[in-house]
């Protein structure tokens, strides 16, 4: 249970900077493939995103329930790379054999590609609602409810 | 890249950990030790491992001093002053010892940044020549992270995801 | 035994190793409360991974991403990326573990009602 912080020049920065750190968040995943970068960082910067808004605004504040939102999803990256996973056997391949995708128009290098990125935007949503989900158990009283 | 100014950022390291080691008060031993992450980030990006760098960064100077601090907070932040421990002989002995053993195994490692070390010869080239015609990456790390070695990365995740159910289970049991 | 000392010097990365491993398992050892115990693991765990990258480096190497239009690539410009992707793993899981240790000392002191070793293991009888 985090109360709201109480100084006005925190919740002014706070409002600035929570949707630029999602933005970088975002940037960082997708640049993954180019530069430094990939999966871990963006969603471990993503969770930091969150996170912000939890401490500068509360638990229970409106600023807040995209955070509670996130905790629906606890799983779903695991799903979705165990997912890209089979598809890689439908199409006739071993398990995460990238080049056995069944995408028309795309050759083998480029169904490889495909296959990184989606398996980048698994790791990311695991690693950013664990992260969160770590921070609600550790924050949690006694008596508390999960909204 | 010259490795001798590394000298001082390693000194820094070394600084920072063993005043991490003795400040008394914990809410400042955290603090410590997220400069620690810090220094250990800048050390890694001069080796040239720029995403490894980049991860610690974020993780341990971002996302384990937060979870240090929630933890300090949630559980009594009045008691966090330690009292002196009495003196433990075996590890002031035992240990020195240990590290004068390890370094001495330390001498038939290979010599610091050789390109023919065994680390860098057998599979590592053939990943570093192949990543662009196979993968269109030009980041070697993600591909092989994600392509090549895309089981270790599976079974990674599945970790992290039991981490977040084991925390959940040992501090929400009051709820619905 | 003077040269052993001189080959020592000659890689300050083993000895910062050796050193920053060293305290870490002393800090676990020795000290009473369990949030400090958590803090030399993470020292601990730390400087392993710092090994592991020091076994990758290169001299006269950049960094492992490969410059555009190298079509033979030439390997040893590049610095070694396979010790890379284990310290990217073992890092993630070094945070995962530190929230579950964590949540291990607070589920400690809600059920004992402190975070001292001694305290906790006179209040178990």
């Amino acid at each position: 249970m985090i109360q709201r912080h109480d100084s006005l020049i925190v919740s002014i920065l706070g409002r600035g900077l929570i949707p630029v750190t999602q933005l970088f968040g975002l940037y960082v995943l997708f640049s993954g493939q180019q530069g430094p970068g990939g999966g871990f960082v963006g969603g471990v910067i993503l969770a930091t995103s969150m996170l912000l808004s939890l401490l500068i605004f509360g638990t229970d504040a409106s600023q807040s329930r995209l955070a509670h939102r996130a905790l629906h999803g606890d799983g779903v990256g695991l799903l979705l790379f165990v997912f890209v996973g089979g598809l890689c056997m439908i199409g006739g391949g071993e398990v995460l054999n990238y080049a056995a995708l069944e995408i028309p128009g795309l050759d083998v290098a480029a169904r490889r590609y495909l296959g990184i990125v989606l398996t980048q935007i698994g790791v990311a949503l695991d690693v950013a609602v664990t992260g969160v989900s770590i921070v609600f158990s550790l924050s949690a009283s006694n008596g508390d409810s999960h909204a | 890249m010259t490795f001798a100014f590394e000298i001082p950022l390693l000194v820094l390291l070394i600084l920072t950990a063993a005043s991490a080691m003795l400040v008394k008060d914990l809410v400042s031993s955290v603090f410590i030790l997220g400069s620690y992450s810090f220094f250990l980030a800048l050390v890694w990006a001069w080796l040239g491992a720029v995403d490894v760098a980049f991860v610690e960064a974020v993780v341990g100077a971002g996302l384990a001093t937060v979870l240090f601090l929630l933890t300090l907070f949630g559980t009594n932040p009045k008691d966090t002053r330690l009292r002196r421990p009495p003196t433990p002989w075996a590890a002031i002995v035992g240990l020195p010892l240990l590290g004068l053993l390890l370094m001495y195994g330390a001498n038939d490692l290979p010599e610091f940044g050789d390109p023919a070390s065994p680390a860098s010869t057998h599979v590592s080239p053939t990943y570093l020549a192949n990543s662009l015609q196979d993968t269109l990456t030009p980041n070697v790390v993600t591909s092989v992270l994600m392509d090549y070695r895309s089981f270790d990365t599976l079974i990674e995740t599945a970790v992290i995801f039991t981490a977040g159910v084991a925390c959940a289970l040992l501090l929400r049991r009051d709820q619905g | 035994m003077l040269e052993l000392v001189g080959a020592w010097l000659l890689r300050p990365n083993v000895v910062a190793f050796v050193i920053l491993f060293l305290s870490g398992f002393y800090i676990m050892v020795t000290h009473h409360n369990l949030i400090k115990k958590v803090i030399g693991l993470y020292i601990l765990q730390t400087s392993v991974i710092f090994f592991l990258v020091a076994v990758s480096a290169k001299t006269g190497a950049t960094v492992p991403i490969l410059l555009p239009g190298a079509n033979p690539v030439d390997v040893a410009l590049y610095a070694n990326p396979l010790p890379h992707v284990l310290t990217l793993t073992a890092i993630v899981v070094q945070v995962a573990t530190l929230g579950v240790s964590l949540a291990l000392a607070a589920a400690i002191y809600r059920q004992y009602g402190s975070l001292d070793e001694d305290e906790v293991g006179k209040r178990l009888e």
